[in-house]
């Protein structure tokens, strides 16, 4: 279980420990599908994927997001999460190598709260980064 | 294909929800979240936690719980395979645990072109509030509708 972050030790830029996913499968995608509710064919099936010009299926975006929700949670506990947010900028193919990394921003008080900001991102295989987000976390 | 800016400020069916400890074990499966704070409630009481929690982004399956999912693409009159997630932001101020009713109200908030028209962003906004009318979390998305005229031009 993770402990929350200490205001006062944690600096600007710090590093969160990266996290080196599997390659992104089909059944993955699948799994997503289901479990999100979120039933585009465009991210399973392959016919219709190609109806609308992409050569294969990709990730359903908000899976990469969920990944770094699992980056966030395994700096702050859940509880403690503020704000996730991220843009998707580039496609996520079947068979990419995603790493999560991010680092910290800033730290600040609001309504009585230390808060914590992080850039956060998921990077491929070839260096380029699929989601660059941001969140904020309270700190202990 | 034009989009009509008029949809702006345009007011989405509110529904309730519940959220079910199935469905959190199928998203966590997905994602490859293996924390059990997510599974096991004594794992969840033992880390602070009042009932089961759910993932930071398992808020998209609760608002894709819409008995009229496809409510935006309807109203844009979009073919689902012409559109791509933008950006995704939540803000979370209580949270949201495995038994609790959710109450999602989603509006359109913006909508703006780039590139001469060839890709359209539309944002919309989705409270989402728990069986005692409080406010747990907001989202805001952009979907980004690819225009497929542009590319006849």
């Amino acid at each position: 279980m993770v402990a929350a972050p200490k205001f006062d030790q944690v600096k600007v830029g710090d590093t969160l420990k990266p996290i080196v996913l599997p390659p992104i499968s089909r059944h993955q995608l699948a799994l997503y599908c289901g479990g999100s509710g979120d039933h585009n064919p465009i991210h399973v099936d392959l016919d219709f994927a190609k109806k609308f010009g992409f050569k294969d299926v990709f990730a359903h975006g908000m899976l990469s997001m969920g990944f770094l929700g699992r980056l966030v949670t395994s700096y702050a506990p859940r509880d403690r999460i503020r704000k996730l947010g991220t843009r998707f900028t580039s496609i996520t193919w079947v068979g990419d190598v995603i790493t999560l990394s991010g680092k910290v921003t800033g730290k600040r008080e609001e309504n009585g709260e230390k808060l914590i900001d992080l850039e956060v991102k998921c990077t491929n295989q070839n260096g380029q980064d699929t989601l660059q987000g941001h969140a904020t976390v309270a700190a202990a | 294909m034009q989009l009509d800016k008029k949809v702006i400020g345009h007011e989405f069916k509110a529904f309730t929800t519940t959220v079910e400890a199935g469905k959190v074990k199928l998203f966590c499966k997905a994602i490859g979240e293996e924390d059990p704070i997510y599974a096991d409630e004594a794992a969840a009481k033992a880390a602070g936690y009042s009932a089961l929690p759910v993932p930071p982004t398992f808020l998209q399956a609760i608002t894709n719980d819409d008995p009229e999912k496809g409510g935006l693409l309807r109203l844009l009159n979009v073919d689902i395979g012409l559109i791509l997630h933008g950006e995704q932001h939540y803000d979370y101020f209580a949270p949201v645990h495995v038994g609790d009713k959710i109450t999602c109200q989603q509006k359109v908030t913006d909508m703006y072109d780039k590139k001469g028209g060839a890709l359209w962003f539309v944002v919309s906004e989705t409270s989402l509030k728990n069986q005692a009318g409080k406010l747990v979390a907001k989202g805001t998305g952009i979907t980004v509708v690819r225009n497929p005229d542009a590319a006849k031009k």
